[in-house]
């Protein structure tokens, strides 16, 4: 009796296993394709498919996708929009953070009528669909004279971000004892001094989900980069989507691979060193 | 600290007097207080204004450039006597239900199956929750070659020898939908088995000792005491992937770019083609107009669970 029942405990266990590695497989088969293919040449894929091993390791995809490939007639790789979503994602991430984090201030800790309803619409910004400010941006741009600029994807992306990094800040503020400020505000502490010398001293946990939070969306967002980007001011994932959308010639599966990979490896390093972070994130944002 | 999972550190820290100077000092108090105040009122701003501007152009007639000549209601009755506006609602229906139930139903399965004091716990938790650090055009672009017949997982297994071997969901009508929702249940069930199994976590262990005491099975055990004991998580769950459905645009247009036909197209596709392919701004306004209309219908009685089950306290959001 007790034999069976182990061997049927041992029998669970092993499906257990093999259900959860079945999962990872599932995970892993598309990053495990596209770093293979990366390897192999034009011919081989298209002669079997995107699922092989590579006969030999060619690196001449990779040079290519970095600085020659032709994106939408430009032949230059994508090294420049590497470096677009770079310039365009730093700045928008810092500031939109810093806002963020003094929203937050603001909000939780100088209590004042009508905060909560402030907070409610900001946190609504979370929300609301691209699509609905798709239009007033396009306007505003045009007025500030910043269309189709890194700039103006900056600009968006700092209004846009602020929404979540109040979110996040100000419910971790909301957490600081009110004394601490009381204290403060008796020793004849003002309202940047107690922002600098007791808050940020205690922000760095949630600032570091909040930049990570950032980085990854602003890297990964596409929406606005393809609506108010053109050419060469396109950040990568445009330029990911020209790439593919190329029917002039045929598919270059293995530069497209390298492609994205480069592309991706970004938000996938912030996602392996800083993954503890990035969950917080995720649930935070999640649970409210 | 409850509705967070971030802890504070040093919070037992005591106030310091503030002895040092700097230039910072130097600022008036009030004009930072008024910096503040507009950063907030830009943020409040942005929000309602920018709303407000998209539902007064969805009653114009804008076509390329806002034009503020009122027609009513014509672009929504337009819209919802069209037949796009209509196609896009059924796929939305449709790749929502498959998306939601399976990202669900695979990250309650995950959670519930890594909680069995497993190894390699942290490794198989970071391979099921990578996708969420990938943008949906990097997800979409790649499950398009996979889900291709003619390169992707068709070619392959007819060069394994199965050579009538047919997987062409791709590029068939009817089931070009679900193409796209393997791609979205890849890319967000790690995120759902992420909060579950966060939530499973966070219950207390004699409940499970109560349980195992009872004699259920495991399976019994969880669908019986577990779930129903995290069910605001569930719920949560359920909201989040409900407006990422609603949402979803770019994994479409990497994927298959709406089609066969129109056949995997989004309202959000629509609107985007009515705004800047078709030149119509306010048929597009109206269109994102009834976009966001369908995410209230989801987020405000939500919004109102959420208040109801907190209580009048804290007035959390």
């Amino acid at each position: 009796m007790v034999e069976a029942r182990s061997l049927s405990a041992l029998g669970s266990r092993a499906l257990l296993y093999a259900i959860l590695i079945a999962f990872a497989a599932f995970y892993l088969t598309p990053l495990i394709v596209v770093i293979l293919n990366s390897f192999r040449s034009f011919q081989e894929i298209t002669q079997t498919s995107v699922l092989g091993f590579p006969q030999q390791f060619r690196f001449d995809n990779w040079a290519q996708a970095w600085g020659s490939y032709c994106i939408a007639g430009i032949c230059s790789g994508i090294k420049p929009y590497m470096w677009n979503s770079l310039m365009i994602a730093i700045p928008a991430t810092l500031i939109s953070t810093l806002l963020g984090a003094m929203n937050g201030y603001l909000l939780s800790l100088w209590r004042f009528k009508g905060a909560n309803l402030i907070f409610g619409i900001i946190t609504f910004g979370v929300f609301l669909p691209a699509q609905m400010k798709l239009v007033p941006w396009a306007i505003t741009l045009r007025n500030l004279d910043l269309s189709n600029t890194v700039t103006g994807l900056i600009l968006i992306h700092v209004v846009q971000g602020m929404s979540f990094t109040t979110l996040f800040c100000r419910n971790y503020y909301v957490n600081v004892p009110q004394d601490l400020i009381k204290a403060a505000k008796v020793d004849g502490a003002g309202f940047l001094q107690i922002f600098r010398r007791i808050i940020l001293p205690l922000s760095p946990p949630i600032l570091i989900v909040t930049v990570i939070w950032q980085f990854t969306g602003i890297w990964n967002e596409f929406l606005y980069g393809i609506t108010f980007s053109e050419g060469s001011a396109r950040p990568v994932t445009a330029a990911l989507m020209a790439l593919s959308a190329n029917i002039a010639q045929a598919r270059e599966y293995g530069i497209e691979s390298a492609s994205v990979l480069i592309a991706a490896l970004p938000t996938l390093l912030v996602y392996l060193f800083g993954g503890k972070y990035f969950v917080r994130g995720l649930t935070a944002g999640a649970v409210k | 600290m409850s509705e967070t999972a971030i802890t504070m550190p040093g919070q037992a820290r005591p106030a310091r007097p503030v002895p040092r100077r700097s230039w910072l000092s130097e600022i008036p108090d009030l004009l930072t207080r008024i910096v503040a105040g507009v950063i907030a009122t830009a943020a409040v701003g942005y929000v309602v204004g920018f709303t407000l501007w998209t539902v007064l152009i969805s009653f114009t007639d804008s076509t390329l450039l806002p034009e503020y000549n009122f027609v009513g209601f014509k672009h929504y009755w337009q819209l919802l006597n069209s037949r796009i506006w209509q196609v896009a609602y059924l796929n939305l229906t449709i790749y929502g239900l498959g998306f939601i139930l399976g990202a669900t139903g695979v990250g309650l399965l995950l959670a519930i199956l890594i909680d069995q004091k497993i190894r390699g716990e942290n490794v198989l938790r970071t391979i099921y929750l990578y996708p969420m650090a990938l943008s949906f055009v990097v997800t979409g672009t790649v499950w398009a070659w996979l889900l291709n017949p003619t390169i992707g997982v068709e070619q392959f297994v007819r060069g394994l020898g199965w050579t009538q071997f047919k997987f062409g969901w791709l590029v068939d009508r009817d089931l070009a939908i679900y193409c796209v929702v393997i791609a979205a249940i890849w890319q967000a069930s790690g995120f759902a088995m992420a909060l579950f199994l966060a939530g499973l976590r966070s219950l207390d262990g004699d409940l499970y000792k109560a349980a195992a005491i009872d004699g259920a099975s495991p399976a019994r055990m969880y669908l019986r005491i577990m779930v129903p004991a995290i069910w605001p998580i569930v719920v949560s769950v359920l909201v989040i992937l409900l407006q990422t459905a609603i949402k979803t645009y770019d994994l479409v247009r990497a994927l298959t770019a709406g089609g066969p036909g129109i056949a995997t197209t989004l309202p959000t596709n629509v609107v985007y083609d009515y705004m800047f392919q078709r030149g119509l701004m306010g048929a597009g306004s109206a269109a994102a107009v009834m976009l966001l209309l369908s995410l209230l219908i989801v987020l405000l009685p939500y919004a109102i669970f959420q208040r109801l089950r907190r209580g009048k306290g804290g007035g959390h959001g």
